[in-house]
């Protein structure tokens, strides 16, 4: 073997650097990794870092340019009752939009973890990502025409003789409104209609990772199906709940767009960034109210953590 | 203990179709109470169906399965006063060994302190005393066996079923699981039906055994009765080496030639010059080759006239050592030449 590679013509410089790279296996790692942690370190925590940074400075009321001092003057924008009901309406709204997306993905994750067939899992695949391949906008307008004063929502209403209740809803105090597409409601009906995929798929891949011999182990111990779901399927599924409601809960609090377009007036945390850094040029007060996700996230998922959401994994 | 008498387990014209396919086609057997009892068979026999049949996994399409005496058709796993050790071990991965164990205890209300000193002590019994606190996952594959038997066995089940238990461990550990299991079957009393593949485990832990094929029984006997007296072929080449003789030799040996078979162990090999004895049956060959196994040693010999016969040779210190090439004669008493029903 060493003879005839000797005699044989060099080894080309494509052969060499394989060999490089097999025998130096920390290189190829390093070659591999730095890209993504170049983009991950510069690029993204730097931008979020010189966010950070923004909002410990001021903007000068008179001339209306930012004072590049440290203080903590902008945050304390953050705590009239004004930007706290804001806080509150944002973070009650990403709560409820999580806990009905997780309320709706669950059986039908559960469905095409355990029961669907290959063909019919692939149908339901497509059916829960198709909304994700088109537009954003497109969905969120679509949506506004449905649940408008003249919309089809209202329509099937009223020839269902559901005027009466409806108009009853629209009157409740804070999530009512002249229409669905004015309400509340509407905004929290698009949000669970554009997040629901983010929760499905998790719930789907963690239900999936339960061997069926597990939930034949419990009813083989006696174990009606009522308790083997209490105490088997549900906690192992926790992590993909968990997982799902990271992403809903996290992408309802950020999102200027659904709020912009279905809803009331009342504006969400996203649509207040969108303005300080927008028409209001206050770099500093955006920025000290984009912090404030992270630090709801931050508590969410300490909170998670502790209550054993993650045990599982 | 068993009285003998009493049965645990009855099939009566058992059959599980999964559309065109026959899992299990029309059996029937009856399994003793406190009998170790063995189905063995290749992959896809349908001895697997038959447990999880017992089990309530599965219903029948055909016929009736009675356990102590009660139909239980239509009856589910979690009403059925048996229990399961499964091939994956299927512990709950989310909860300690202790929590493991106490889990069926739990489903049915048995007190806490009661339930955490049933598991303990079925924890002693599999020698994983001290290990309660563990989590599944920090478990080697025997102790998580362990775990598994300790799971069904804390239920006191009046049977258990074993699903190739021991078919994900090595073979050291295989063997030593082997005589505990057979050992701990004794000290409990319970009718142990045990699922394998491996004709070695069956033979050295079962009362009886019963070999599938394609479905159907093939033959149900003690395992002594199995390998000496084997009534099929399929039976013959699944327990044991197959050793089978068929055309112008079988002709000769029995005058008609339907395939017959000789235990390895049961062929005496000897150079072809010395005569063979009256009594026995012989035939010539030569050695095609060897397989030296430390206590016993295997020459395959290719007969003459076609086929090749399996001897096995004890490694005593004997005057005799083939080499490969050589002429050699084989022969055996006519006693232990097996005939199989057509």
């Amino acid at each position: 073997m060493s003879s005839a590679s000797a005699s044989a013509a060099p080894p080309s410089l494509l052969h060499r650097l394989s060999t490089v790279l097999y025998v130096r296996p920390k290189l190829l790692l390093i070659l591999l990794l730095v890209p993504p942690l170049l983009w991950l370190g510069v690029i993204y925590l730097g931008s979020l870092f010189s966010l950070l940074v923004q909002s410990f400075f001021s903007v000068d009321d008179f001339t209306g340019k930012v004072v590049y001092s440290p203080t903590l003057a902008t945050y304390a924008g953050l705590f009239n009752e004004t930007s706290l009901g804001v806080i509150r309406r944002t973070a009650s709204t990403a709560a409820v939009v999580t806990l009905i997306c997780a309320a709706i993905a669950f059986p039908l994750a559960y469905y095409m973890a355990r029961y669907a067939g290959p063909r019919a899992k692939a149908v339901f695949y497509v059916a829960v990502m198709l909304p994700l391949w088109s537009n954003y906008l497109v969905r969120v307008y679509a949506w506004k025409l449905i649940l408008a004063k003249e919309g089809a929502l209202t329509w099937v209403l009223a020839h269902l003789g559901l005027e009466a209740p409806l108009d009853w809803v629209l009157t409740t105090p804070n999530i009512g409104g002249a229409s669905l597409g004015t309400s509340m409601i509407g905004t929290t009906v698009v949000f669970v209609y554009i997040w629901l995929p983010y929760m499905v798929l998790p719930i789907q891949a963690a239900l999936e990772r339960v061997p069926r011999s597990l939930i034949e182990a419990s009813s083989d111990l006696g174990a009606h199906p009522r308790e083997t779901f209490r105490r088997v399927i549900l906690p192992l599924s926790i992590p993909g709940v968990a997982a799902g409601s990271i992403f809903t809960f996290s992408l309802t609090l950020g999102d200027y767009i659904i709020p912009n377009l279905v809803g009331s007036s009342r504006p969400f945390l996203g649509q207040l960034v969108y303005q300080y850094q927008g028409t209001a040029s206050n770099l500093p007060l955006a920025a000290a109210f984009a912090v404030v996700p992270i630090v709801i996230m931050a508590i969410y998922l300490s909170a998670a953590k502790r209550l054993g959401a993650f045990d599982a994994l | 203990m068993a009285n003998g008498e009493s049965i645990a387990v009855s099939f009566r014209n058992v059959s599980r179709h999964y559309g065109a396919v026959k899992a299990v086609d029309d059996v029937s057997f009856d399994i003793k109470d406190g009998e170790f009892f063995a189905m063995l068979g290749p992959s896809g026999s349908g001895k697997t169906t038959c447990l999880r049949l017992i089990a309530g996994f599965e219903q029948p399409t055909g016929g009736a399965v009675a356990i102590h005496g009660q139909d239980v058709t239509g009856i589910p796993p979690y009403d059925r006063d048996v229990n399961t050790v499964f091939q994956d071990y299927a512990l709950f991965p989310h909860m300690t060994v202790l929590e493991n164990v106490g889990y069926g205890l739990m489903i049915r209300k048995v007190p806490k302190a009661e339930r955490q000193q049933r598991a303990e002590e079925m924890l002693g019994m599999v020698a994983l005393s001290g290990f309660g606190g563990r989590k599944p996952s920090q478990l080697s594959g025997g102790q998580r066996q362990r775990v598994a038997l300790a799971r069904a066995l804390v239920n006191r089940p009046s049977v258990l079923l074993l699903d190739e238990p021991l078919g994900a461990l090595d073979l050291k550990l295989r063997e030593q699981m082997q005589v505990e299991l057979k050992a701990i079957q004794r000290r409990v009393g319970i009718t142990f039906i045990y699922v394998t593949h491996d004709q070695g485990e069956a033979l050295s832990m079962s009362d009886r055994v019963a070999v599938f094929n394609h479905g159907r029984i093939e033959q149900m006997a003690s395992p002594a009765e199995l390998y000496e007296r084997p009534k099929t072929a399929f039976v013959a080449g699944f327990v044991g080496i197959s050793n089978l003789i068929d055309g112008a030799l079988a002709e000769r040996l029995t005058g008609s030639a339907q395939p017959v078979s000789v235990r390895p162990e049961k062929i005496h090999l000897e150079p072809a010059r010395v005569a063979a004895p009256a009594d026995g049956q012989t035939v010539s060959g030569t050695i095609s080759s060897i397989l030296y196994l430390g206590a016993n040693t295997r020459y395959l010999v290719a007969l003459e006239g076609g086929g090749e016969l399996t001897v096995l040779l004890q490694n005593r210190d004997t005057h005799f050592e083939p080499t490969q090439g050589d002429a050699v004669r084989l022969w055996w008493e006519a006693r232990h030449l097996m005939r199989f029903a057509s």
